[in-house]
């Protein structure tokens, strides 16, 4: 069957304001708003003073709002297959729908440009919430381990070690497979993951609100129905309110990320309070005989916050990659997932007929951890200044 | 300082017997191991018959004693028909029926069930292939990263300096399959100077037309990394008085920096570059699996996907010895180049 074909220009037309326009009247008046206003928002308003900054925002808040908005982008599901599609070319219309594959198809007869949009909505869901884990893992253990020094680091710190000697590929290989998914491993590791934010959280309301016990009774049970909430949606499968649907493979895949970049975490959030910890104001709690752990989380963790925070943007870069890689491998995603890495992997293998289905993910995930990586270099500048 | 290798040398061999150990534990799960009894008798065998072939190949027996049969601390068994007859594991391993002392201290890695070989005879070759992929990547990373680190630290917030960083920020955005993928289309589909694959090169050779691009992708993703590191480190030594001392007596910019401020400014990427190699590792992987290279990352993949207890065993203690090595080289070099550091 003969198909009819957009024109270049029309499918540039097409892309930009047929289908993209909420996401850049979004992005419109995000900037705009934040660029009128940025005397006045801190660290955040701070950033559109610099090229680099506005073009990592402006990245970022592309694929966020691509993300958000992915139902009303995408013109078709990113599963459909369309037989008469089949590699087609970029600008290739539908028959029956009359609407382009802007992208061309892939070898499933899968719009590509629609699953490089749907993709975003996996990763950027997945890779934030890891790093956060992982964040709040490697705060934990890097609190005391830099504070108290002596047995305390020098164990936790082998155990880090450990962890960083393995090559993240075979860690995945040995951590991402039905097989460990079958022995139920995935769901142990994600309660012990999940004990992390919520210990921290005690921690800190605990330590501070100590005189307040009502207070510090409310600010606990709220903690204990977040708690009750994660664990019963991620490790028991079973919502209570019936809205997020996490399967075992998504989150064997969760577990090995947090996993394979806590102990990165642990190393700088370690190195910091070891600097942190001589300083006058941090002499002055132990005087006044603070508890460690108080001081640990209330005088030490917020003079931390510059450091951490540039190093959580690079890290959602790195899980990125890492999510990639994993989808790359075939490891966890199922097959016909339309995350960026298992695209590349399928488009890859028929780089010598066909381009267009492996190009537009391999230039989404590059521009996703791009405008990280420009984000976190300038809060990094930014933070240099003070 | 010896005292310091010592002790460093006793953590790394802690590190290698835990590492080993949890891998162990790990290609031992039960469904692993099923696995491979599925792939080594039949598919289609009942739960009986994979009981059975675990029971008299030693896969049943205790995990302790296994890991030690392994490591050459204890006799490894041979294994037993239907009948109870000692007959030997893998023949195509040449395995005997007497048991022997034969585990990796011996120097026996044991046997490969994916390619009916020893261990060793298929790791070391591939070790070698990935051993060239490796040295023309650091032909290529290492002085590409050391120039645009060191143009673009020599004059702090030029315009070199500024493209170049933005380059170097782009090159760490860009992880390997996506660098393969960009660098196929463009240098083979359409302009077609260079192979899309290296394949030719495990069975003809390296050439310039089919090992251009497995390089190129692998190393640009570690450039930008070791280039910000020397940038900053350049970027400080220009500030530091000596370099300003050097300019008041009138010496000129090139030969401060080529004399005065380079030799200093190359220590910390020294560091950096020594702690690439656990990357890379994973750089390769997606490289030779690309690129169809049979190398060690291929090796490990098929290891991997085909549960092969022995050889995956193998791989990890590679690579963990890699990483560790590597670790202890930086930290001995650091010392060593850097006079201002003494340790204990």
């Amino acid at each position: 069957m003969q198909l009819d074909f957009l024109s270049p220009t029309q499918v540039v037309i097409h892309i930009l304001f047929y289908r993209l326009w909420p996401v850049w009247v979004a992005m419109a008046v995000l900037m705009g708003l934040s660029f009128r206003y940025r005397k006045r928002l801190g660290l955040y308003g701070q950033l559109y003073d610099s090229g680099v900054g506005i073009s990592g925002i402006a990245l970022l808040s592309f694929w966020f709002f691509a993300a958000v908005f992915s139902s009303y982008v995408s013109p078709f599901d990113p599963l459909d297959q369309i037989a008469v599609m089949r590699n087609a070319l970029p600008g290739a219309i539908e028959p029956q729908s009359g609407l382009p594959f802007l992208l061309g198809g892939d070898k499933l007869a899968r719009d590509v440009f629609s699953r490089v949009i749907d993709g975003s909505r996996i990763v950027l869901l997945i890779a934030p919430l890891a790093t956060l884990v992982a964040l709040t893992v490697g705060i934990t253990l890097g609190l005391p381990a830099g504070y108290f020094g002596k047995k305390t680091d020098s164990t936790l710190s082998f155990l880090a070690n450990l962890v960083l000697a393995f090559p993240v590929i075979l860690l995945f290989y040995l951590l991402v497979s039905p097989e460990i998914v079958e022995t139920g491993l995935p769901r142990q590791t994600a309660g012990v993951f999940f004990a992390f934010p919520v210990i921290l959280a005690c921690m800190a309301f605990g330590t501070r609100y100590a005189g307040r016990p009502l207070l510090l009774a409310i600010q606990l049970l709220v903690v204990l129905a977040v708690t009750y909430w994660l664990y019963s949606t991620f490790v028991f499968f079973d919502d209570p309110f019936g809205q997020i649907q996490v399967t075992a493979s998504t989150l064997n895949i969760f577990v090995a990320v947090v996993f394979a970049s806590s102990p990165g975490v642990f190393r700088i959030v370690r190195g910091l309070v070891m600097d942190i910890k001589t300083r006058d104001y941090v002499a002055a709690a132990q005087t006044r005989g603070e508890n460690p752990w108080y001081i640990m989380v209330w005088e030490v963790l917020p003079n931390a916050r510059g450091p951490l925070i540039v190093d959580a943007c690079l890290r959602i870069g790195y899980t990125t990659i890492l999510l990639g890689t994993l989808g790359f491998f075939g490891l966890g995603m199922p097959p016909e997932s339309p995350d960026w890495g298992t695209t590349i992997k399928d488009g890859s293998q028929l780089l010598r007929a066909y381009v267009h289905p492996a190009l537009p993910p391999a230039i989404a995930l590059m521009s996703f951890v791009l405008g990280l990586n420009l984000l976190a270099d300038a809060l990094r500048e930014e933070s240099m200044k003070d | 300082m010896l005292s310091f290798i010592a002790r460093r040398l006793g953590v790394m061999l802690l590190t290698m017997i835990c590492l080993t150990f949890v891998v162990f534990y790990l290609v031992n799960l039960e469904p692993n191991l099923k696995k491979l009894a599925l792939t080594q008798t039949n598919s289609r065998a009942t739960q009986e018959q994979i009981d059975s072939w675990l029971q008299r190949y030693g896969y049943r027996d205790p995990f302790l004693l296994r890991y030690a049969e392994w490591m050459g601390l204890w006799p490894k068994q041979p294994a037993v028909d239907a009948q109870g007859k000692a007959i030997p594991r893998f023949s195509y391993c040449g395995d005997t029926v007497t048991p022997r002392l034969s585990g990796v201290l011996q120097g026996d890695f044991g046997c490969s069930t994916k390619f009916r070989t020893t261990v060793g005879k298929k790791l070391f070759p591939a070790l070698e292939a990935t051993g060239i992929l490796m040295f023309w990547v650091m032909m290529v990373m290492i002085p590409g990263a050391l120039i645009i680190g060191v143009l673009a630290g020599m004059r702090e917030g030029s315009k070199t300096d500024r493209t170049l960083s933005v380059v170097a920020i782009g090159s760490t955005a860009t992880p390997e399959y996506v660098s393969g993928v960009i660098f196929t289309v463009i240098f083979a589909t359409w302009l077609g100077w260079f192979n899309g694959s290296a394949a030719s090169a495990t069975s003809r050779g390296i050439t310039f037309v089919n090992f251009t691009l497995p390089v190129m992708t692998l190393a640009i993703y570690g450039m930008g990394y070791i280039a910000r590191m020397t940038r900053a480190s350049m970027v400080e030594v220009m500030t530091a008085q000596y370099i300003r001392t050097a300019r008041l007596k009138g010496l000129r910019f090139r030969a401060v920096v080529l004399k005065h401020a380079l030799r200093n400014a190359l220590i910390a990427p020294f560091t950096v570059i020594m702690l690439q190699f656990p990357w890379l590792l994973t750089g390769v992987v997606v490289v030779e699996i690309m690129f169809r290279y049979q190398g060690f990352g291929y090796t490990l993949v098929e290891a991997a996907g085909n549960n092969d207890i022995d050889l995956l065993l193998g791989c990890s203690l590679v690579s963990v010895f890699i990483v560790l090595i590597t670790q202890l080289i930086s930290d001995v070099g650091y010392a060593f180049l850097n006079p201002r550091i003494r340790v204990q």
